[in-house]
């Protein structure tokens, strides 16, 4: 079989963005997905943060099967029984949107074809069984039995990066430093969400980032508006799974239990569930992405950008992506396809606003580790909310008052809630 | 505004797979015999691992190919679990995703 200038594994963002790069410049290219189609292994909890695919594919969301325009997002505290929350929206969404919802099956497909129009081959059906190498370098792939040799192999197939690990070209992940997603898509009428949600139009939607309930595992919620249905799940760090006893679920059905929870997507149906590994995207996990003969880009590479008010890493990949496709153009200029002629990926991906975001909110790593933020302040924030808005026989306690009672109640002193305090700080404030 | 609670079985039923007759799932027994912990009993979102006669039966066909089981067993168990994505085409096929 004759050589391509770029084979790529996997036809998620980051794999067709490089290719439809790439295709573009005219070079020669195959991504060969193992889905009977484009998406059809994917999922996503399905934010897509808009500013980098405009880049790439102006006004996208005129074509592409994107949901809804989100317009509202909240941060939720679970408690027992209550909820404290903070919210924003903006009255007036207009283009260039700030995100949207999207369905994995559904969009993936729209990208794979772009990448096909500007004249890359796409190939779904095959999966990559090995990366073929000489020397400790890659020379292609082999897949379905047959042997492609290539220039540059891109390795773009997803969060469990199979074939780097059989390959020996990474470590082995720790449990803590990777979270599980656990998924339904729930139906409804498409005019009862935009009613719940207080949505102005079908075509905008809100997101719920929600803390609290999980079952003793570290993580959090989230509640999506897609169309005609919802996204909900839960996110949760491996080895606090493991170490709760709990199936995963059994933490999505108490996640579900809570009555915020339970009345948001009352009526709705389940018609599909779904699980992910989501890597926890620490700044200082980026592995290398280059080596002879190939890059990798996208949740391979352990990309994921998440400061709490936004989970990012769709965008990222596509960062990831088009930086790692700039370096392969240059090589193929210079002909070289060793680690060092794909060297300027790194320089170049590095130069992204995404990697510079990732850097500035590196100290927001630790949050996920600290059991309080999830198991003790949703509830204690929620009783102390009680306090302040209740008329009750007992005499009424001004804030600070309030406070240290509830600390006092859910066994934290005040120095934890300080160290606490310049934790969280550290990790999105300051 | 009761929702009805969904077992596994129902979840998992509302999935659609193309069944490989092949599991792509292989067990080290000798591993797990000796595995302590045992992460993949409660990590796996489709309980694709069940402890049956003294060693992990695996229900491969049930599997999400969400790759916790991998990750659990590399650094939390005993490294026995080698899965491999099923041959193309074949597994889960995600309507939404």
């Amino acid at each position: 079989m004759d050589e391509f200038d770029v084979v790529i594994v996997g036809a998620g963002p980051a794999g067709a963005t490089a290719a439809y790069l790439l295709a573009k410049a005219g070079l020669s290219v195959v991504v060969i997905e193992r889905g009977q189609e484009p998406g059809s292994k994917n999922v996503s909890g399905g934010l897509i943060y808009a500013q980098i695919y405009d880049e790439i594919y102006p006004n996208f969301w005129e074509e592409a099967p994107v949901e809804r325009a989100i317009a509202g997002h909240s941060i939720v505290f679970l408690g027992d029984t209550a909820v404290t929350a903070m919210g924003y929206r903006d009255e007036a969404t207009a283009p260039p949107y700030n995100a949207f919802s999207v369905l994995r099956a559904r969009f993936d497909p729209w990208l794979a074809a772009q990448a096909e129009e500007a004249g890359a081959m796409v190939m779904p059906g095959f999966t990559v069984d090995e990366l073929v190498m000489e020397d400790g370098r890659v020379t292609g792939v082999k897949a379905g039995g047959d042997e492609l040799p290539a220039k540059v192999v891109v390795i773009a197939e997803g969060t469990r990066s199979q074939l780097l690990k059989q390959a020996g070209l990474r470590e082995d992940y720790d449990p803590k430093d990777v979270s599980i997603g656990i998924k339904e898509v729930i139906q409804l009428p498409e005019q009862t969400i935009t009613d719940r949600f207080q949505c102005l139009t079908a075509d905008e939607g809100a997101a719920y980032t929600l803390v609290g309930h999980t079952a003793g595992a570290e993580g959090g919620g989230f509640i999506y508006t897609n169309r005609d249905t919802l996204s909900l799940g839960v996110v949760v760090k491996i080895d606090s799974v493991y170490k709760s006893k709990r199936h995963p679920h059994e933490i999505l059905d108490e996640f579900k239990s809570h009555p915020f929870v339970a009345r948001l997507i009352n009526g709705g149906e389940v018609v599909e569930y779904s699980a992910q590994t989501v890597h926890r995207g620490g700044f200082h996990l980026i592995p290398k992405m280059v080596g002879d003969g190939y890059v990798v880009a996208g949740s391979a590479a352990r990309l994921l950008l998440n400061n709490v008010m936004t989970l990012r890493g769709m965008d990222v990949a596509v960062a990831s992506a088009a930086a790692a496709a700039q370096a392969i153009i240059e090589a193929k200029e210079k002909d070289d396809f060793s680690a060092a002629g794909l060297a300027s990926y790194e320089r170049h991906f590095q130069a992204t606003s995404v990697y510079k975001d990732m850097q500035t909110f590196k100290n927001a790593y630790p949050l996920l580790e600290n059991k309080r933020l999830f198991h003790v302040y949703p509830d204690m924030v929620c009783d102390i909310m009680d306090d302040m808005f209740s008329v009750r026989a007992q005499p009424a306690k001004k804030g600070y008052r309030a406070l240290r009672d509830r600390m006092k109640e859910h066994d934290v002193s005040l120095w934890e809630l300080a160290k606490d305090m310049v934790q969280i700080g550290k990790g999105i404030a300051i | 505004m009761t929702q009805k609670l969904l077992s596994l079985d129902d979840r998992l039923g509302l999935d659609k797979y193309e069944i490989d007759e092949q599991s792509h799932i292989k067990i080290d027994d000798t591993c797990c015999v000796n595995c302590e912990l045992k992460p993949c009993l409660t990590v796996c979102p489709a309980e694709v691992y069940v402890w049956a006669e003294d060693k992990v039966a695996i229900r491969y066909e049930n599997c999400l190919e969400c790759g916790t089981c991998t990750v659990a067993c590399e650094g939390g168990g005993e490294g026995g679990i080698d899965w491999r994505p099923p041959q193309g085409g074949f597994g889960i096929v995600f309507r939404y995703g």
